[in-house]
C-alpha cells in the first residue's frame, strides 16, 4: 500500500485502523456504525436498507438488546435531522417484536426525564418529536400522544413560573405538529382544537419585551424579524388551514404502511412535566432570521414562504446538520448539500440563510464565528458554480441593510467578510458600493467598508489594500500601521522630555540596569508640580511618557519585540503605574504611539493586563475617557473592552476552580481519616494536612471574594460610564430640540446592549446591585429600556 | 443515559498526524503524550514575508494567543516559512486545527499540526542551507519561499556554467 499523503482524501484526518479480531466490542461498534449510517448515500434504496437493518437488528436482539436500545435512544437525541429514518426503523422493529417496541418507548421516556432534569431542553425537543413521529409508525397510539401534549400545554396555567418555562412546553408541542399534526387531528380533532386554542390564548398574553434586543435588524422590511413562537404559530395555523397536508418531510414509513399498520401500538405512560426548579435553565427566546424570500431565487425551485411549515422543517434540519457536523467542515458541507428533497427547494439560499442566521444570532452564535467562515469556504469549494454567487448576493443584501442592522451583528459581518475575502485574493466589486462615499463617514455603510478594509489589512498589508480598492475609496483606506514617535529627531528638541528620551534610549541600548534607568527617570521634571517632589514618587506623566515612548519605539519592530520589552522592564513599568493615574497614563501613551496600529494597541493592552501593569478597570476608564472619545465608535475599542472583560471573568473562574479543588481535596482527606482507623501517627499527619488545606481554602476564599469584587466593580464602571455618556447626549438633544438618533447614539446604545448580551451569564450575579445603584426608575427611559429588555430574557 | 456514540464523535481535524519530530528528546510514547495534551501548533507553508502580526490576526480568531514564534533560517536569521502558535488552552488550539488548517494566510494554504511544545532551538530550519528541509529538495519555483529549492538552484547554476 502506498504511503498516504495528508490530502483531501480523508476529511482532515486518519482512516480508522481496522481491528483483526472479532470481539464483542467489535460487534457493538459495528451495530453503532450500521445504525448511525443508515440513510446515507447508498447504492440501494433507503427502504431496502431499512428493511435489511431491521432484519439484522431483530436477529441481534437476543444478545444485544440493551445495546441496541441504547444506540437507538442516542440517535433519537443526537441525529434529529434523520428523525423519520429512525422512527421507521423502530416501527419495523416494533412490528416484528412488540415487546422490544414497548421497551424502547419506556427507555425513551426515561431518557426524556433525564434530559429535562439536566437542563438539556434542546435535546428533549428532539426526543418528544421522535415520540410523536412514532405515532405515524404505529408504535405509539395517537390518543396517548395527545394526552402528553395536553399535559405539556397545561404548564401554561402554572403561576409564578418563568415565561421561558411555559414557552418551552408550548414550543415542543407546536414543533411536533408538522410531523404528526395530520394523524393526531384525524384521531382526536376535538382535543387538538382545544389544545391549540389554549396555546393561542397563551401566546396572546405572553410578554415580548425581549424581542428588540434579539433582532438582527430594527426594520420590519423587507422581512419581519419575528419572535420564534409567533413565527411557529403562524406556520402551524397555515398548516391547519391546509388541512395538515405537509409534503416536504421525508417519510420512509409510508412505503412500509402495509407492514406497520399490522403492528400493535403502545400507549405512552402518563407523563407529568417535571415541576419548575429554581436552578432550571430554560432556553432563552429567539428571533427567526430571514433574509431571503422567493423573489431572491429567480430561477429554479421556489423558496417556501416564511409562514409555510416547509420553511420551518428545512431550517430545523439544516440547523441540526450543522449541530451534528460542525467539527468537520467538509462533512458538514457535504451533508448540507445532500439534503434530501434538495431538488424541490433553492437549497443554496436556505443554507446561506441558515448559516448567517446562526452567525448573527443574539446573544451569541451557537458555534465559534470562524467555524462559519470555514464552512462557507468548503461550501464554495463543493459548489463553485452556484454557491459563491448566492453568497455574493447575500453580502450585497446585507450591505444594503446596514443602516438598520444591530451593531454586534455588523461586527460579525465585518470579521466574516474580511476573513472570507482573504481566502479569495480580496476580489470584490468595490465600485458597487461607491454610494457609501457620498455620505457622512460615520454612517453604517462607509463605516462598515472602513472596518472591513482595516481587518483586511491586518490579514495582509497596507499596500495590498491600496491596490485592491478604487482610488475613489482612499478616504476609507486605513492608515499605515506605523509608530508615531514624539521624540523622533531634532525637530522635537524643544519638547520637555526630549533630552531624557535620548539618555533613556541610550541606556536601554547599552543594557543599563533597572536601577540606572530609574535614576535617569528620576531627573525627569514633573509638569504637574511647581517644585520638586522630595520622593519623586508621585505620578509624573512625563516620566511615563519618556520611558514608554522610547522603549516602545526601540521595540516597534514586531509584537515579539514589544512583548519582550514589556517583560524586560516590567519592574520599572510597575513602579511607574503604581497609581490609578499612572495606569491611565500608560494606556494613553500606548495609544499615542500606536494610534495607527490598533492591532498593536490591543495586544499590548492584553499583555499589560496579564502582567498586571494595568488593571481591568483602568482599561475601561481609559476607553471611556475624553481622550478616546473620537475613537469610541471604532470596532477595535470594543474588541479591547470585551477582551478585558473576558480576562476578568476567566480570572474569577480560575480562582473559583482552585477553591473547589481545594475543598474537594479537604473532603477526601477527611474521608480518609475517618476510614483509616486508629493509627495515631496517620491521624496527626492527616490533621496537619487538613489544617494546611483549611488555611489554603480560607486564603482562596478571600481571593475569590476579592476577584469577584473587582469583577463587579469593572461592570459598575462600564455601566456608569455608558449611563453618563448616553444621558449627556439625550439631555443635549432634548434641550437643543434635535433628533437623538445620530450614528453615534445608535452605536453607543447598541454597545451597551452588547455588554449585556455578551456577558449575560456573569452579569446575572450582579443584577441586584445594578438595579439598586444604576438602572433605577429615574434613568432616561431609552437607557432603562435596554436593561428591561435584558431582564426579559430571563423571565 | 449520556450515551456518546463513537460514530458521532468524529473530530478527525484534531487528530495527531503521522509526523514525529526526529530531534525530540524522549521516546515515541512521551512525544505522543505531549502531542495529545499540547496547546501549541506548528504552522507550515507560510510565505517568507508573512509577519507575526498576520499570524496573530488569523489565529486569534480561535482564541487568545499566548505567543507566536516565527521560524528562522539558521544562518540568515530571517523568516523561513513556518512558525509556532501557542494558545492558553488546548480547546482553542483544537479550533485552529478545525477551522484554520487548510485555509489561506497571505494567499497561501497553510497547514497546522500538533507540536510537542516549543524549546529553544526549534525555531530554526533544519535544512543544510539554513532554511526548512522541504526547501532543500523541492523542484518548483515559489517566489514567496526564495524561488527554486536549494538543490535545484545549485543545478541551475551548474547548468548555466556548463552552457558557457
Amino acid at each position: 500500500m502506498s504511503r498516504r499523503r495528508h490530502s483531501d482524501e480523508n476529511d482532515g484526518g486518519q482512516a480508522h485502523k481496522r481491528r483483526r479480531t472479532s470481539e464483542p466490542i467489535e460487534i457493538e461498534d459495528r451495530l453503532e456504525s450500521l445504525i448511525c449510517r443508515v440513510g446515507e448515500k447508498s447504492t440501494s434504496s433507503l427502504e431496502s436498507n431499512l428493511e435489511g437493518l431491521a432484519g439484522v437488528l431483530e436477529a441481534d436482539l437476543p444478545n444485544y438488546k440493551n445495546k441496541i436500545l441504547r444506540i437507538l435512544c442516542a440517535v433519537a437525541r443526537l441525529l434529529p435531522e434523520k428523525l423519520t429514518v429512525y422512527t421507521t426503523l423502530v416501527g419495523l422493529l416494533n412490528a416484528r417484536n412488540y415487546n422490544f417496541g414497548g421497551e424502547f418507548v419506556e427507555a425513551m421516556i426515561r431518557q426524556l426525564k433525564e434530559t429535562l432534569k439536566n437542563n438539556l431542553y434542546n435535546e428533549a425537543v428532539y426526543l418528544v418529536r421522535f415520540l410523536s413521529d412514532l405515532v405515524n409508525c404505529h408504535v405509539i397510539a395517537a390518543p396517548s400522544m395527545v394526552a402528553m401534549f395536553e399535559n405539556f400545554v397545561s404548564v401554561t396555567q402554572e403561576e409564578d413560573v418563568p415565561q421561558v418555562r411555559s414557552d418551552w412546553f408550548v414550543y415542543v408541542v407546536l414543533s411536533c405538529l408538522p410531523w404528526v399534526g395530520k394523524e393526531l387531528y384525524e384521531k382526536k380533532d376535538v382535543e387538538m382544537d382545544r389544545l391549540l386554542s389554549q396555546v393561542e390564548g397563551y401566546l396572546k398574553r405572553r410578554v415580548k419585551t425581549h424581542v428588540p434586543m434579539l433582532q438582527v435588524w430594527t426594520a420590519e422590511k423587507p422581512h419581519p424579524q419575528e419572535e420564534y413562537l409567533d413565527c411557529l404559530w403562524a406556520q402551524i395555523q397555515k398548516l391547519k388551514k391546509d388541512r395538515w397536508q405537509e409534503r416536504h418531510i421525508l417519510r420512509p414509513y409510508i412505503a412500509f404502511d402495509s407492514v406497520l399498520c399490522e403492528a400493535l401500538q403502545h400507549n405512552l405512560p402518563p407523563f407529568t412535566p417535571p415541576g419548575h426548579m429554581p436552578d432550571a435553565q430554560y432556553p432563552i427566546p429567539r428571533v427567526i432570521f430571514r433574509m431571503f424570500d422567493y423573489t431572491d431565487a429567480p430561477e429554479g425551485p421556489v423558496m417556501p414562504g416564511s409562514h409555510s411549515v416547509e420553511r420551518f422543517v428545512i431550517e430545523e434540519n439544516l440547523h441540526c446538520i450543522i449541530k451534528t457536523h460542525w467539527k468537520e467542515r467538509k462533512t458538514c458541507a457535504a451533508q448540507l448539500l445532500s439534503y434530501p428533497g434538495k431538488n424541490k427547494i433553492p437549497l443554496n439560499y436556505h443554507i446561506v440563510e441558515v448559516i448567517f442566521g446562526e452567525l448573527f444570532q443574539l446573544p451569541s452564535p451557537p458555534h465559534l464565528d470562524v467555524m462559519y467562515t470555514a464552512l462557507l469556504i468548503e461550501l464554495c469549494k463543493l459548489q463553485p458554480g452556484s454557491l459563491p454567487q448566492v453568497l455574493a448576493q447575500a453580502t450585497e443584501m446585507l450591505y444594503m441593510r446596514l443602516d438598520t442592522m444591530n451593531t454586534t451583528c455588523i461586527d460579525r459581518l465585518i470579521n466574516w467578510f474580511s476573513h472570507h475575502l482573504s481566502n479569495f485574493q480580496f476580489r470584490w466589486s468595490w465600485d458597487d458600493w461607491a454610494d457609501c462615499l457620498s455620505v457622512d463617514l460615520e454612517k453604517p455603510k462607509p463605516k462598515f467598508v472602513k472596518e472591513v478594509l482595516e481587518k483586511s489589512m491586518r490579514l495582509s498589508y497596507h499596500q495590498r489594500i491600496v491596490d485592491i480598492v478604487p482610488t475613489t475609496f482612499s478616504a476609507l483606506i486605513p492608515a499605515e500601521p506605523i509608530f508615531t514617535y514624539k521624540y523622533m529627531d531634532e525637530s522635537s528638541s524643544s519638547l520637555p522630555g526630549y533630552p531624557a528620551s535620548i539618555t533613556v534610549g541610550n541606556a536601554i541600548k547599552n543594557r543599563a540596569t533597572n536601577e540606572e534607568i530609574l535614576a535617569i527617570l528620576k531627573e525627569v521634571p514633573n509638569p504637574n508640580q511647581e517644585d520638586d517632589d522630595d520622593e519623586g514618587e508621585s505620578f509624573n506623566p512625563l516620566k511615563i511618557d519618556v520611558f514608554l515612548q522610547t522603549l516602545l519605539h526601540l521595540a516597534a519592530k514586531s509584537f515579539s519585540h514589544s512583548f519582550s520589552a514589556l517583560g524586560k522592564f516590567h519592574e520599572i513599568l510597575k513602579a511607574l503605574t503604581d497609581s490609578d493615574e499612572g495606569k491611565l497614563h500608560i494606556l494613553k501613551v500606548v495609544y499615542d504611539v500606536w494610534r495607527n496600529h490598533p492591532q498593536m494597541i490591543a495586544v499590548l493592552v492584553d499583555k499589560m493586563v496579564r502582567t498586571q501593569i494595568v488593571d481591568c478597570a483602568a482599561v475601561a476608564n481609559w476607553l471611556f475617557s475624553q481622550d478616546m472619545a473620537h475613537e469610541f465608535t471604532r470596532l477595535y475599542i470594543w474588541e479591547i473592552l470585551h477582551s478585558t472583560i473576558r480576562k476578568m471573568n476567566k480570572h474569577v473562574q480560575k480562582i473559583q476552580k482552585e477553591l473547589e479543588e481545594a475543598k474537594d481535596k479537604l473532603e477526601k482527606q477527611q474521608h480518609k481519616r475517618r476510614d483509616s482507623g486508629d493509627d495515631e501517627d496517620m491521624d496527626k499527619n492527616s490533621e496537619d494536612e487538613e489544617g494546611q488545606l483549611e488555611e489554603q481554602i480560607e486564603r482562596l476564599q478571600e481571593k475569590v471574594e476579592s476577584a469577584q469584587s473587582e469583577q463587579k466593580n469593572l461592570f459598575l464602571v462600564i455601566f456608569q460610564r455608558f449611563i453618563m455618556l448616553l444621558t449627556e447626549h439625550l439631555v443635549r438633544c432634548e434641550t437643543g430640540g434635535i433628533d437623538i438618533s445620530t450614528p453615534w447614539y445608535k452605536n453607543c446604545i447598541e454597545r451597551l446592549q452588547q455588554i449585556f448580551l455578551m456577558h449575560h451569564v456573569t452579569i446575572q450575579q450582579y443584577m441586584g446591585t445594578l438595579e439598586n445603584l444604576l438602572f433605577t426608575a429615574e434613568l432616561d427611559h431609552h437607557i432603562l429600556a435596554v436593561y428591561q429588555q435584558f431582564c426579559a430574557l430571563q423571565l | 443515559m449520556s450515551a456518546k456514540l463513537n460514530a458521532l464523535n468524529s473530530d478527525t481535524y484534531t487528530d495527531v498526524s503521522q509526523y514525529r519530530d526526529q530531534h525530540f528528546k524522549g521516546n515515541r510514547y512521551e512525544q505522543e503524550k505531549l502531542l495529545k495534551q499540547s496547546n501549541t501548533l506548528y504552522v507550515g507553508n507560510l510565505s517568507f514575508y508573512t509577519t507575526e502580526e498576520q499570524v496573530h490576526e488569523l489565529f486569534a480568531k480561535c482564541g487568545d494567543v499566548k505567543r507566536i514564534i516565527i521560524g528562522l533560517d539558521k544562518i540568515k536569521k530571517t523568516a523561513c516559512g513556518f512558525c509556532f502558535v501557542e494558545y492558553y488552552t488546548r480547546g482553542d488550539a483544537e479550533n485552529a486545527m478545525r477551522f484554520v488548517n487548510g485555509t489561506r494566510l497571505d494567499d497561501r494554504i497553510i497547514r497546522t499540526d500538533w507540536d510537542a511544545g516549543f524549546k529553544e532551538g526549534r525555531q530554526y530550519g533544519r535544512g543544510k542551507s539554513g532554511g526548512q528541509v522541504r526547501d532543500e529538495y523541492r523542484q518548483d519555483y515559489d517566489p514567496a519561499r526564495g524561488g527554486y529549492g536549494k538543490l535545484a538552484q545549485q543545478h541551475r547554476t551548474t547548468e548555466v556554467r556548463n552552457t558557457f
